[in-house]
């Protein structure tokens, strides 16, 4: 990978200095670096979720999901309403029945028409579904900010303090959001590896008209796409629901996942998650350290760094390795 | 019967070229033309023109600007809020520091300042396409967003972050009336369409559009792509600057910097998707649609005497927004101006039907 | 078919030419050189690398080894639309026409090299920006009434029947008034009438302009007919060169073109 390609190991060489920078030079406690470094990983670990979602629907389908955000915010919405009237697992299955019917409907009513046509009108599309799920989701379920109660105890708890001063604070629902996130994530690679059904998938992903030729039925592994992007849309819900409560500003998690997918590659799953790693750990190492280093050099009225940074980190990583660190290069033949 | 070509016959390229061959188009120009400059200022009310009929001249200049870029030359982009933001801001801070410049220098330069800042971030477009090309854009959205925000020399160190403009004055004459604002708007939108109409008839528009049908080919015949796409950005981001000066000082007034926020740029996407692709007259057709739909979306429920909340009815605006554009983008991807030619075709044949 | 020519100079020659995509290898190690004003066809079994060669001339691909001298400029490699502004021009295979264009539209884009006027005369279309419209739509008029689709130049190319696309596609070529032609399969998909109209277009091109012709073709007939020499690979390697009688006749070739393995 870093054969012949100085610029991107250049980029990465500067993505890991930036990375040990604050470390480096002293210019924080150790603790509090650990600190900020898992709380991005934490950040991360929503990111690659997310993320998850769009790979595996642009694999399958070649259509790029921006309704995925939207997806996440509708299924922690039903999950948090629902849970109002009977204990939350139960109301995460009936989400998972939503979800499959939402994805059976989008199939039909948006995908099976467009079928044939270029890749920014299926974009169009899914920003269509954004639109129209963000506005029936608050509809029928309303808009104000609601809560996820996993059952388990939000206060951080102390841990290391013989190895860091002051010990690390670590939130017990982060951990169990990783654990979950990671058993998705094997789950998966099981489900696609030694499934039939994950099998054709695969075989649709990689080509549409031979797979058909077989006689996999599209249609109907759209719909199964879906239905899983659903689920991790679910799981991201349910995760960060808990985590922040369930607010309409979810769905402008679409946007951060972009560049994950950017750095990961659009058509991988552990690019997914790795993009999704280093997006968030970056973000919050720019946001906390970079951050006053600009506010004071430029004067500057105030932070918000991480508004940007996933993006240019992303355009970077466009000029240099625009197939990101997994995904497939793309050969123009004529 | 009356719209027929039957005896127009050309004799020259130069007769054969020009930008309406048709004499009955040329006469629904001319009555379109009267009836915007001379009727409409005198018996639109005052309402009418500050909330539909400039928004929507301003919003058809920047969607034609991003028409150019994306319909034109197959450029995806989802930030040109940014670029009206560049330009609004530039028109400011010109306007404060060199007072005495008359506004057309200043829209001028906001212009050029959007057109540059256009085609650094049209850079990229040389290696990457499609939707990679979208999320580059997003990163000048997003940038552009915090840039107008915390750097407080843009905003001549305002504490509240936002800014107020001052009069405008064009040689003497004070912008200070809606008619005068809107013949204004309408002066210079009607030459920019101009302008673009010609730019897309003549070889960098071929270039453009050889560029987005198939790069690979117009490279062979010599096109060169960098001087193509970024001509492109460079004209899209300069008429989109102007458009946001325009935006920021004869519509809003004053403005935050979230007045150019990712929600813009979406709207202009939509504004020339659901206009027409490629076409001078979808940009408006979309302006159009984008503007006047949540105003009758908004009222709908009063006409049809149902109560409702504003919240609720901002929540049905989004439903029947996304639902329409998903309906457009099934029914007619070429958009409305699609339906117009068709409506033309069948206009030529009429009372016959075929 | 003989007609008179002055068959000068090589213009065009290729030198050792090497090109692989990934694991596969193309082309190897090619050699061969083309005469100003001849017609000279590129032939071989499918898959023999006979695009790649066409596309490597002008740029399209990269060789990894190799070189390509053009009017006495030697290159490693070139940009297409070098490739163009030097002199070459080329028609595809699979008809890379603008779809979103009409017929004249698509020939204009052809004239692009040569046209001067700024932007802003552009936008204003004035003075030079006017002239140059006019004058080359004059000169992308004679090459429609050349080729004979006069009466198609409004429509959209996506709506042509297949045969005049393809001379739409050499219509836009010609457009360039180049010094060499690449034509990559000119008579695909053709039915014997509309063969030969392409190839009385073919000759007359080489004839009045005295555009030098490369050129892949399937058909034996025409390649026989219309070519003053022809180079035959297989495999990616050149396995005859010379005059089409000469090349029938090898055995080389016959065995590349029976399938018999060597």
């Amino acid at each position: 990978m870093l054969k012949r390609n100085w610029p991107v190991a250049a980029l990465i060489a500067l993505l890991v200095a930036g990375l040990v920078a604050p470390l480096a030079t002293g210019a924080s406690p150790a603790g509090f670096y650990v600190e900020v470094v898992l709380g991005g990983l934490m950040a991360g670990v929503l990111y690659s979720l997310v993320a998850l979602g769009f790979v595996l629907i642009f694999k399958a389908s070649g259509v790029f999901n921006f309704a995925q955000g939207a997806m996440v915010l509708f299924a922690a919405l039903s999950v948090a309403r629902m849970a109002e009237v009977m204990p939350w697992w139960l109301a995460a299955l009936l989400a998972v029945a939503i979800m499959v019917a939402l994805a059976w409907l989008i199939e039909r009513l948006v995908l099976r028409p467009l079928v044939n046509q270029e890749a920014i009108a299926l974009l169009m599309a899914t920003l269509g579904v954004t639109y129209f799920l963000d506005g029936f989701g608050q509809t029928v379920w309303g808009s104000d900010i609601y809560e996820i109660n996993l059952g388990i105890a939000k206060e951080p708890v102390m841990v290391l303090d013989r190895l860091f001063q002051g010990g690390i604070l670590v939130n017990k629902e982060d951990f169990v959001a990783a654990v979950a996130a990671a058993a998705l994530v094997a789950g998966l690679a099981l489900f696609f590896q030694k499934t039939p059904t994950g099998r054709a998938l695969r075989a649709v992903a990689d080509d549409h008209q031979a797979a058909q030729s077989i006689g996999i039925p599209l249609n109907r592994i759209w719909v199964i796409v879906w239905s899983v992007a659903g689920v991790v849309a679910l799981v991201a819900g349910v995760i960060w629901g808990a985590k922040l409560g369930v607010q309409f500003s979810i769905s402008q998690v679409a946007l951060k996942a972009l560049p994950v997918v950017i750095l990961g590659g659009f058509t991988s799953v552990p690019g997914a998650i790795v993009g999704g790693l280093i997006i968030g750990v970056g973000e919050k190492l720019a946001e906390v350290f970079l951050g006053p280093v600009l506010v004071k050099a430029f004067d500057l009225a105030g932070g918000g760094i991480e508004n940007w940074f996933a993006y240019m980190l992303a355009l970077l990583f466009l000029l240099v390795r625009p197939e990101g660190l997994f995904g497939e290069k793309h050969i123009d033949r004529v | 019967m009356f719209y027929r070509e039957n005896g127009q016959f050309k004799t020259t390229y130069a007769a054969d070229q020009q930008m309406l061959p048709i004499r009955q188009d040329r006469l629904f120009m001319l009555a379109l033309v009267v009836l915007a400059f001379a009727v409409v200022p005198f018996i639109a009310s005052d309402y009418m023109i500050r909330a539909i009929l400039i928004p929507f001249l301003i919003l058809a200049l920047a969607a034609l600007g991003l028409n150019l870029l994306t319909g034109y030359c197959g450029q995806v982009s989802l930030g040109h809020g940014a670029f009206m933001a560049v330009g609004a801001y530039a028109a400011y801070n010109i306007a404060i520091r060199v007072p005495g410049l008359s506004f057309l220098v200043v829209l001028v330069l906001a212009g050029l300042a959007a057109a540059l800042v256009g085609m650094i971030f049209g850079i990229p477009s040389l290696r990457i396409k499609g939707l990679y090309l979208a999320v580059a854009t997003l990163a000048a959205q997003f940038f552009f967003d915090w840039v107008f925000a915390r750097v407080k020399w843009f905003t001549n160190y305002a504490p509240s972050g936002s800014v107020s403009v001052p009069n405008i004055d064009l040689f003497g004459l004070v912008l200070n009336t809606p008619q005068r604002k809107y013949l204004f708007v309408l002066a210079i939108v009607a030459l920019f369409a101009l302008l673009a109409k010609n730019l897309v008839r003549a070889r960098v528009g071929r270039s453009w559009m050889a560029i987005r049908d198939m790069d690979v080919a117009a490279e062979v015949i010599g096109i060169r792509p960098m001087a193509a796409k970024l001509s492109a950005f460079a004209v899209s981001s300069f008429y989109c600057g102007v458009a946001g000066a325009l935006w920021g000082f004869i519509h809003l007034g004053s403005w935050e910097p979230l007045a150019f926020s990712i929600t813009l740029s979406l709207n202009l996407l939509f504004m020339i998707i659901i206009g027409g692709l490629g076409s001078i007259l979808g940009s408006f057709f979309g302006a159009a649609f984008i503007v006047v739909l949540p105003i009758l979306l908004n009222q709908a429920p009063t006409w049809l005497g149902i109560p409702m909340s504003t919240s609720m009815i901002s929540h049905l605006e989004f439903m029947i927004f996304g639902a329409l554009i998903i309906f457009f983008l099934i029914a007619e991807p070429h958009g409305l101006a699609r339906l117009w030619a068709i409506g033309k075709e069948k206009l030529r044949l009429w009372p016959f039907p075929h | 078919m003989q007609h008179a020519r002055r068959i000068g100079e090589p213009i065009l020659t290729v030198e050792g030419v090497s090109l692989s995509f990934g694991g596969v290898r193309a082309l190897q190690n090619v050699s061969f050189d083309v005469r100003e004003h001849e017609i000279r066809a590129i032939i071989g079994p499918n898959g023999a690398g006979k695009s790649s060669m066409l596309n490597v001339i002008n740029g399209v691909y990269h060789p990894q080894d190799g070189r390509i001298t053009f009017a006495g400029k030697v290159r490693h490699q070139v940009d297409p639309h070098e490739a163009a502004e030097r002199g070459i021009a080329r028609t595809f295979q699979s008809l890379a026409l603008f779809k979103g264009m009409s017929v004249l539209d698509n020939i204009m884009t052809g004239r692009n090299l040569k046209m001067r006027a700024n932007l802003l005369l552009q936008a204003l279309r004035i003075g030079p920006a006017l002239r140059e419209e006019i004058e080359h739509r004059a000169v992308v008029e004679r090459i429609i009434d050349f080729l004979e689709i006069q009466a198609h130049r409004k429509t959209p190319v996506g709506r042509l029947p297949y045969g005049l696309q393809k001379r739409v596609d050499l219509a836009r070529a010609l457009a360039l008034e180049p010094r060499v032609l690449l034509l990559d399969e000119p008579m695909a998909g053709m039915n014997l009438e509309e063969k030969q109209d392409m190839c009385r277009f073919i000759l007359d091109v080489n004839d009045q302009f005295g555009t030098t012709i490369v050129l892949i073709e399937h058909d034996m007939s025409v390649v026989m007919d219309i070519s003053d020499r022809v180079v035959v690979l297989d495999y990616g390697r050149k396995i005859a060169d010379g005059t089409p009688d000469a090349v029938r006749a090898d055995q080389a070739v016959i065995d590349a073109y029976l399938g018999v393995s060597h």
